[in-house]
C-alpha cells in the first residue's frame, strides 16, 4: 500500500505547526522523519492518526482520500502508532491493553492472549500476557506498544522517537525489529532527531524544519550534513574542550541511600568524588536514580544515610536554602516545572533564588533598576531570544527558556554545579551553547555534576562517566570508553575489561 | 507519616533483589507500618477503661428470635464485667501478635482484624446496652436499612470516579431521587414509576456534572459542590412552597416488603436480608453485577481505561467524552436509585435535607473501599452498622449521652478510614479534566 500526505496544513492557533506537508510512504521501506524538537513531526504523526484534525490538505491510501475522526478510524485504515510516550494503562496486564478498544475483533481476553503470545513468538519477544505493565522494563512496553499496533494488522506502523528511553542496546534490538517489519511488507515511519539511528536504519530520510518539509537525503548522507539540513545552518557536533585542570575544591558523596515512600532504595549506596576543574557526567536510562541523586545534592530530598559534603563542609541536613547559599548551581531536569515559573517574566526568573538581600533586595523591596540591568546583561550574555526582559518566560522557546536557567543559576559565584538533562528538548544550535557554558564552568575550577540520559552528550562532556542502574552506581569509567560498554552499564552489567580502568578512574 | 519508621536493616531486603530480567524491581528495605497496631492497641486501651473504670455487675440481654424462623435462637444474657475481662484479654493478645508481626515485618493478617472488631463490637454492645436488652436481629435490620442508601451512593461513585470524573454529588443525587420519587409516585400513584423517576433525577444532576466537568472542564471538585448545595436549595424550596401546602403531593406509596420463600425463615439472615423491597433486591443486582462487570467486561475495561491514562483510550479509538459522559450519567442513576429508598422505602414521604450528609460519607466508602464495587459496599455496611449501632443504644436508653453516640459513626469513619486504609490509590485520571487539540 502506499500512504499518502498532500498539502497538510495544521493551526494552533497563529502558530503553523505543519505548513503544506507533503509526503509520500510506502510499503516495504523505513521512512525516517528527521527534524528537531518542535519542527512539527509528532504534529504531522497526530494528524495522521486522527488524533488532530488538519485544518487544510488530505490523506490518501491506495490514491484513495481518507477522512479520519479519530484514531479509531486511522486503525481501521491500518496505521498503526507507538507513541513516544507510551499509551499503555500501567494497572492494567498486557493482554488488557492490547484488548482495550478492540473487545470484540480480538475476541476476548482470550484472544488478546493469543494474539501476544503469536506475536512475541514471531518478532522473538518474551512477554507474559498476563504480566501488569507497570511491572515491565519500558523496553518491554514499548514492544507491548508494537504488539498492539500489530494485533490490528497494522500496514504503516509510525515510531515517534522511540528510541528516547532506550539502552544502546534495546535500540540495537528496536532497529532490527524495525527491519524485520520492513521485510514482512510494512512501511515503518520513523520519527526522530538522533543522527546516528537515522543513518543505520533509514531507507529515506526526509527532513522537515519549522513545520515544512525542506528536502530530503540518502542514508549515506554525513552526520554533518543532516544536521545542517535539520538546523538550517552550518553546526559543530563536538564539544569543544581542553584537558581538565584540576583543583583542590571537591564534591564528595558517600554511601548514599535515598528512600522514596514505599521504602524503596532509588538511589543505593552511591559514592563518588568530583574534583575542582572536571565534569563528572552520570549516565543511565531514565529513572534510575539520578533525579534523586541530584536531588539529594541539592537539599530537596532527604537521604536516609550516607553524606554529601563540599569541600569538606556537610551538604546533607542543610535546608534548600543553605545549600543554594554555600554556592551550589542546579539546572533541573524539567525546566517548565522546577527551573522556571512561566508566568513570570523573564526578569523576575533571573532573580528567582535572589530574593533575599543584595544586590536585588534592598530594605524588603525590589530593587528594580539593579534587577533589570542584571536582567539586559545576562539577556545579552547568554543570546536569549526574548522580545524584552519583561516578556513570561513560558512565552519562549525550550532553547531560551534553558538560557535563562543558565543565566540565573551561573550568574553568581558558585563553588558547585549540577545540571540534570540541560539540553532536553533543545535545538542543535542551543545544544551547542549549553555545552559551551558547561565547559566554561568547569573551566573555573569547580565541580560540575551533568546527569544525561544522551549518550552523545555524555560522551562530549565528560572528564569521566559514571553510570546509574537502579539506583546504584555500575561503575565510573574514563571519558574515552566504548559506547558499546557503556550501554552494557546502563543495563547493570560491567564488562570485565573495564574493571582495571574504572577502580583508577574512581580514585 | 511518623509511624512508618523506615529501617536501613537490609538483611530482609535482600531476598527481593535477585529477579528475572523482566521486572525493574528496586532493592527495597521494607518499612514498618505502625499504624494498624496502634489503632488495635488505642482499641484495646478504650475496651479496658470501659471495663475497670465504667464497669457494672449488670448483664444484658441479647435476643435474635423472630416470630417468622424456622426455629428460634435462644436468647443470651452477657454479664458486662465477664465480657469485658475476656474481650480485653482478647483484644491485648490480638494486639500483641500484631506488634510482633510488625516488629518480624510481616504482614498482619486480615482476619485477625475482624476477630478483633467482633469482640470490641461484643464487648461495647454489652457495656453500653448494661442492663436493658435489645434485639440482635433488629440492630442487623437497621444496618441493612441504614447502609442501602449509602451502597446506592457508594456504586455511583465508584462507576463515576472509575470513568475519571470525581463525583462529590452523590449528596444531590441521593436527595433529587428521594424528592422526585416521593413527587412522581404521589401524582402517578405507582411507586414503580417514583422510581424511574429518582433515577432519571439521579442522572439529571449527573448531566450537569458531565457538562460541565467534561465539555467545560471546569474543576469537578467545585461543580460537585455546588451542585450539592443548589439541590439542597430547590428541593427546600419545593418542599416548603409546593409538598407542605398540597400534601397530597408528598404521600407516595410505599413499596411492600417481598418475602423470599424459605431464605426470609432463617433466623437473623432471612429478616435482615430476605424480607425487603425491591429497591434492596435491586442493590443486591447491582453489587454483584457491576462488581464482576468492571473487572470482566468490556465496559469495565473501558471504563476503568477512562480512569487511568483517557489518552491512551483515546488512541485505541474509544471516544473518551462519551463514555464518561454516561457512566457518570449510569452513576447518577444509580445513586438516584437510592435516594428513593429513603421516601419510597423507608418513610413514605420527602422531608427537608433528609440525606442528611450521607452522601459525603458514601464518597469516604467509596475511599475507604479502594474504588472498589464490592470493598466499598462493605465499607458502606460498616458505617450503616455503625449508625444502626448508634440508634439502637439511644432506643435501648444506654448510659452512654446520646450526644456522644450521635458522634459514633463519625468516628468510627476517621478512624477506619485513618487507622486500617492508609494511602489508598484513586485512578490515576481520576478528576482530571482530559482536553486535546
Amino acid at each position: 500500500m502506499t500512504l499518502e500526505l498532500k498539502g497538510i496544513t495544521k493551526r494552533f492557533g497563529t502558530f503553523t505547526a505543519n505548513d503544506r506537508i507533503n509526503l509520500k510512504i510506502e510499503a516495504g521501506e523505513i521512512h525516517c522523519l528527521l527534524g528537531e524538537n518542535g519542527a512539527g513531526k509528532s504534529t504531522m504523526m497526530n494528524v495522521l492518526y486522527g488524533l488532530y484534525q488538519a485544518e487544510e490538505g488530505e490523506i490518501l491510501i491506495d490514491g484513495k482520500p481518507q477522512r479520519f475522526q479519530g484514531p479509531g478510524d486511522a486503525m481501521r485504515a491500518g496505521i498503526g502508532m507507538v507513541h513516544q510516550h507510551f499509551m499503555l494503562i500501567p494497572v492494567f496486564t498486557v493482554a488488557e491493553n492490547v484488548l482495550l478498544g478492540h473487545e470484540r475483533e480480538l475476541g476476548g481476553l482470550k484472544g488478546a492472549r493469543k494474539a501476544v503470545v503469536e506475536l512475541s513468538k514471531r518478532f522473538g519477544f518474551d512477554i507474559d500476557p498476563d504480566a501488569l505493565v507497570q511491572d515491565l522494563p519500558v523496553g518491554v512496553q514499548q514492544r507491548v506498544e508494537i504488539i498492539k499496533a500489530l494485533s490490528l494488522d497494522a500496514r504503516v506502523l509510525v515510531f515517534d522517537e522511540p528510541t528516547a528511553v532506550l539502552t544502546p542496546q534495546e535500540t540495537d534490538e528496536l532497529m532490527n525489529v524495525m527491519r524485520q517489519l520492513r521485510d514482512d511488507g510494512t512501511a515503518i515511519v520513523f520519527i526522530t532527531h538522533k543522527l546516528r539511528e537515522v543513518r543505520e536504519v533509514a531507507d529515506r530520510i526526509t527532513v522537515i524544519r519549522l513545520g515544512k518539509i525542506v528536502g530530503s537525503a540518502e542514508p549515506t548522507a554525513s552526520s554533518n550534513e543532516l544536521a545542517s539540513l535539520m538546523v538550517g545552518r552550518d553546526v559543530s557536533l563536538t564539544v569543544d574542550k581542553d584537558d581538565a585542570k584540576f583543583t583542590d575544591k571537591k564534591l564528595e558523596v558517600t554511601v548514599l541511600t535515598v528512600l522514596d515512600r514505599i521504602g524503596q532504595k532509588v538511589v543505593n549506596d552511591v559514592s563518588f568524588e568530583v574534583r575542582g576543574g572536571e565534569v563528572l557526567c552520570i549516565a543511565g536510562v531514565q529513572g534510575n536514580g539520578q533525579t534523586e541523586l541530584t536531588e539529594a545534592i541539592i537539599g530537596l530530598e532527604k537521604p536516609a544515610s550516607g553524606s554529601i559534603s563540599l569541600s569538606g563542609r556537610r551538604l546533607t541536613g542543610k535546608s534548600v536554602r543553605e545549600v543554594l547559599d554555600s554556592g551550589v548551581g542546579f539546572v533541573p531536569e524539567d525546566r517548565k516545572v522546577d527551573g522556571l515559573v512561566s508566568e513570570f517574566s523573564v526578569s523576575e526568573n533571573i532573580m528567582l533564588d535572589r530574593y533575599k538581600g543584595a544586590p536585588f533586595v534592598k530594605a524588603g523591596t525590589i530593587d528594580f533598576a539593579t534587577r533589570n540591568e542584571f536582567a539586559e546583561q545576562a539577556k545579552t550574555d547568554y543570546d536569549v531570544r526574548a522580545q524584552s526582559i519583561h516578556s513570561p518566560a513560558g512565552s519562549l522557546s525550550g532553547g531560551n527558556q534553558q538560557k535563562v536557567v543558565l543565566a540565573r543559576e551561573l550568574g553568581r559565584k558558585l563553588e558547585l554545579f549540577v545540571a540534570s538533562q540541560p539540553t532536553r528538548g533543545l535545538d542543535v544550535g542551543s545544544i551547542e551553547f549549553v555545552h559551551k557554558q558547561i565547559i566554561a564552568t568547569r573551566d573555573t575550577g569547580i565541580p560540575v555534576v551533568v546527569v544525561s540520559t544522551e549518550l552523545d552528550e555524555v560522551i562530549g562532556l565528560a572528564d569521566r562517566i559514571a553510570v546509574m542502574y537502579r539506583g546504584g552506581i555500575v561503575g565510573i569509567v574514563p571519558a574515552d570508553t566504548d559506547r558499546e560498554d557503556l550501554g552494557l552499564m546502563m543495563a547493570g552489567e560491567m564488562p570485565e575489561h573495564l574493571k582495571a580502568a574504572a577502580e583508577e578512574a574512581a580514585a | 507519616m511518623s509511624s512508618e519508621a523506615p529501617s536501613t536493616d537490609t538483611s530482609k531486603a535482600a531476598e527481593g533483589t535477585h529477579q528475572p530480567d523482566t521486572e525493574v524491581h528496586l532493592e527495597r528495605v521494607v518499612v514498618r507500618k505502625w499504624r494498624p497496631a496502634i489503632a488495635l492497641a488505642a482499641l484495646t486501651v478504650v475496651a479496658f477503661v470501659l471495663t475497670v473504670g465504667f464497669g457494672t455487675d449488670e448483664s444484658t440481654t441479647f435476643s435474635f428470635a423472630k416470630g417468622s424462623d424456622f426455629f428460634s435462637i435462644p436468647a443470651v444474657a452477657l454479664g458486662v464485667r465477664v465480657i469485658g475481662i475476656v474481650s480485653t484479654l482478647v483484644m491485648a493478645a490480638i494486639t500483641g501478635i500484631a506488634v510482633w508481626r510488625t516488629l518480624a515485618r510481616k504482614r498482619v493478617w486480615g482476619w485477625l482484624y475482624v476477630v478483633f472488631g467482633a469482640f470490641f463490637a461484643v464487648d461495647f454492645l454489652t457495656w453500653a446496652g448494661s442492663g436493658s436488652q435489645f434485639s440482635f436481629t433488629d440492630l442487623m435490620i437497621s444496618t441493612v436499612a441504614l447502609s442501602v442508601p449509602l451502597i446506592f451512593g457508594a456504586l455511583g461513585g465508584v462507576i463515576s470516579e472509575r470513568a475519571g470524573i470525581v463525583n462529590i454529588a452523590i449528596e444531590a443525587q441521593l436527595l433529587s431521587g428521594a424528592f422526585s420519587g416521593a413527587l412522581v409516585a404521589s401524582i402517578t400513584g405507582n411507586t414503580y414509576v417514583g422510581l424511574l423517576a429518582a433515577m432519571v433525577a439521579g442522572m439529571l444532576v449527573s448531566f450537569v456534572l458531565a457538562a460541565f466537568a467534561i465539555k467545560y472542564l471546569v474543576e469537578q471538585v467545585i461543580v460537585g459542590v455546588v451542585l450539592n448545595v443548589l439541590v439542597v436549595g430547590l428541593t427546600g424550596f419545593f418542599y416548603s412552597s409546593v409538598l407542605s401546602s398540597s400534601p397530597e403531593l408528598n404521600n407516595p406509596d410505599r413499596l411492600p416488603a417481598i418475602a423470599l420463600p424459605l431464605l426470609s425463615k432463617i433466623p437473623v439472615i432471612g429478616p435482615t436480608l430476605f424480607n425487603q423491597t425491591i429497591i434492596v433486591y435491586a442493590m443486591y443486582v447491582a453489587v454483584v453485577v457491576i462488581t464482576w462487570a468492571m473487572f470482566n467486561s468490556t465496559w469495565g475495561l473501558r471504563l476503568r481505561s477512562l480512569g487511568e491514562h483517557p489518552l491512551a483510550a483515546d488512541t485505541v479509538g474509544i471516544k473518551v467524552g462519551r463514555w464518561r459522559f454516561w457512566n457518570v450519567s449510569l452513576a447518577g442513576a444509580i445513586a438516584g436509585l437510592g435516594g428513593a429508598y429513603f421516601t419510597l422505602d423507608q418513610t413514605g414521604q420527602f422531608t427537608k435535607e433528609m440525606t442528611g450528609g450521607l452522601g459525603y460519607i458514601a464518597l469516604a466508602a467509596v475511599i475507604f473501599g479502594k474504588w472498589h464495587p464490592l470493598k466499598a459496599t462493605f465499607a458502606a455496611l460498616l458505617f450503616g452498622f455503625a449508625r444502626a449501632l448508634q440508634q439502637t443504644l439511644s432506643a435501648a436508653g444506654s448510659q452512654v449521652p446520646s450526644e456522644v453516640l450521635l458522634m459514633l459513626p463519625y468516628v468510627i469513619t476517621i478512624l477506619a478510614v485513618t487507622g486500617f486504609i492508609g494511602l489508598s490509590r484513586a485512578p490515576a485520571a481520576s478528576g482530571k479534566p482530559y482536553a486535546k487539540q
